[in-house]
């Protein structure tokens, strides 16, 4: 069981990888409303899922919170994420991090490791949930919390702005 | 890119695992499911079960029309985009007389802005902007709907002044049409409330709880309210073009004593050009972007989104080209 605290908390992996990269964007994901997948950067991200990880079990989903890409279970549980680029790697990581949060808290599981798979790349990051880690995952819950229950943040045009989604709905 | 599926006469919706085929008395024709966006039925429909569930599954509407061409209704698949709290403030809106209000106003002045562009693209001088200033005198719905009917009404009389002799509207009529322009009209404007349908359809809005309209005018009364933005651009400049380029004429129309409607082949040439227009793209300003003059109907539920959830204030769409 979630403690009380942790209970209100529960927040989907996505979210956790929408606060490092836009507010806005994490507030409108949040309160459910989503652009139809219609957007070519959407579609490749898919493609790149299909071709690179064709033969590992993909995209388990776990409480309908988190999704990982794929588990390879031996003597400890890998998580991996598949990603296209390095960019945003403190969004990935943190997201990882709190899947195996989530497992270690909620499931009991230990001896979790996580990889970040760049197939683009040919690169592969492994992450460790340490304690400070841990506690900077309960930071980062509690500010997904506040975010969230307030009202939308006003967009703040970045980079990423030009392949996200939700670029239409901010700038017109 | 998914497109508008027209089917023009009667026939038949089967589905063979994921692909629908219509057949009508000319053959069997694939309509692959990932390439349609809404489907216009303009003939008689006969559909099985196993085609709804897909067009269901993929959440595809479809829009009926009647003998005369005449909106009847949509198959409006179970709605997958759905916000609680965008309803609620959706809701909110209406209910709160000076948020409802100052909505329909934008609504009538938008409105009000696209009926100029059409007429001063035919140098023809009017009063709408002088009338549409009456709104601020307006101090509920129903009087902003009377400034619209006076705009309106301004409107098409002046519209004889573009149209060629045999096509003079000589006022508006409505049910049913009496002559060919208002048969075009009649045509035209239930296209476009279908084609305003299909894009709320892809947002989360509620297309029940209009602002300008009353809820239960029509089913989807907020495609009515987001239609008088877009009518005289996308139907009215229609016509005047395809009329004066004498590309419809009178062999295209059923006239009878009491009504005129659009034929079969008129139909055809007027959806064709229709739907041209709807993909037909410009730069759009502020997103520095090719946009398609249907994605400009998504762009105003989004702004319609900002504004309910209180990030943007609200402003019409006018033609800015
Ligand atoms: S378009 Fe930019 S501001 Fe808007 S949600 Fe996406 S990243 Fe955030």
């Amino acid at each position: 069981m979630l403690s009380n605290s942790e209970k209100h908390l529960q927040v989907r992996g996505t979210e956790i990888n929408y606060y490092f990269i836009c507010k806005t964007k994490l507030w409108l994901f949040s309160h459910n409303i989503q652009m139809e997948q219609e957007s070519e950067s959407v579609s490749m991200g898919k493609q790149l899922h299909k071709k690179s990880y064709g033969r590992e079990k993909k995209d388990f989903t776990i409480d309908n919170l988190i999704s990982v890409d794929f588990i390879r279970r031996g003597e400890t549980l890998e998580l991996h994420e598949v990603k296209k680029s390095s960019k945003m790697e403190d969004a990935h990581r943190y997201q990882l991090l709190y899947y195996m949060y989530y497992l270690k808290k909620e499931k009991g599981i230990q001896n979790i490791i996580g990889f970040i798979d760049y197939p683009k790349l040919r690169k592969k990051e492994k992450v460790e949930l340490t304690e400070s880690e841990e506690k900077s995952l309960e930071g980062i819950i509690e500010g997904i919390g506040q975010i969230v229950h307030g009202t939308i943040s006003k967009p703040e045009k970045k980079k990423i702005c030009r392949k996200c989604a939700y670029y239409e709905f901010c700038w017109v | 890119m998914k497109k508008n599926y027209y089917l023009m006469s009667d026939g038949l919706l089967k589905r063979k695992e994921n692909t629908l085929y219509f057949v009508n008395k000319d053959g069997k024709k694939p309509i692959p499911i990932n390439k349609i966006y809404s489907i216009y039925a303009y003939g008689s429909l006969t559909f099985s079960s196993q085609s709804v569930h897909l067009l269901a599954k993929e959440g595809i509407p479809i829009h009926f029309f009647n003998y005369y061409g005449f909106y009847d209704g949509s198959f409006y698949p179970r709605e997958t985009l759905l916000s609680g709290d965008l309803l609620v403030k959706q809701v909110e809106h209406y209910l709160n007389p000076g948020k409802r209000l100052w909505i329909a106003k934008k609504f009538i002045e938008g409105a009000a802005g696209n009926m100029e562009k059409v007429l001063g693209y035919y140098h023809v001088q009017n009063g709408i902007g002088k009338t549409v200033k009456d709104l601020t005198l307006s101090s509920n719905v129903t009087e902003a709907m009377n400034v619209e009917a006076r705009m309106r009404s301004e409107y098409y009389s002046k519209m004889d002044e573009i149209l060629p002799d045999g096509f003079k509207m000589e006022g508006r009529s409505r049910r049913p049409p009496e002559n060919m322009v208002n048969a075009l009209i009649s045509f035209g404007n239930s296209m476009v409330y279908s084609t305003v349908i299909s894009e709320i359809y892809n947002t989360q809005l509620n297309p029940t709880i209009s602002y300008l309209h009353e809820p239960f005018e029509r089913r989807y009364s907020l495609a009515l309210d987001l239609s008088e933005m877009f009518k005289p651009i996308l139907v009215d400049r229609l016509i005047f073009y395809m009329v004066n380029k004498r590309m419809l004429t009178e062999d295209d129309f059923e006239q009878k004593v009491d009504y005129c409607i659009l034929n079969d082949g008129g139909r055809k040439k007027f959806i064709k050009e229709y739907d041209e227009r709807l993909k037909k793209t410009i730069k759009h300003r502020e997103l520095n972007r090719k946009v398609s003059y249907r994605r400009l109907i998504r762009l105003e539920a989004y702004k319609l989104i900002k504004h309910i959830l209180g990030t943007q204030e609200y402003k019409p769409f006018v033609m800015w080209w």
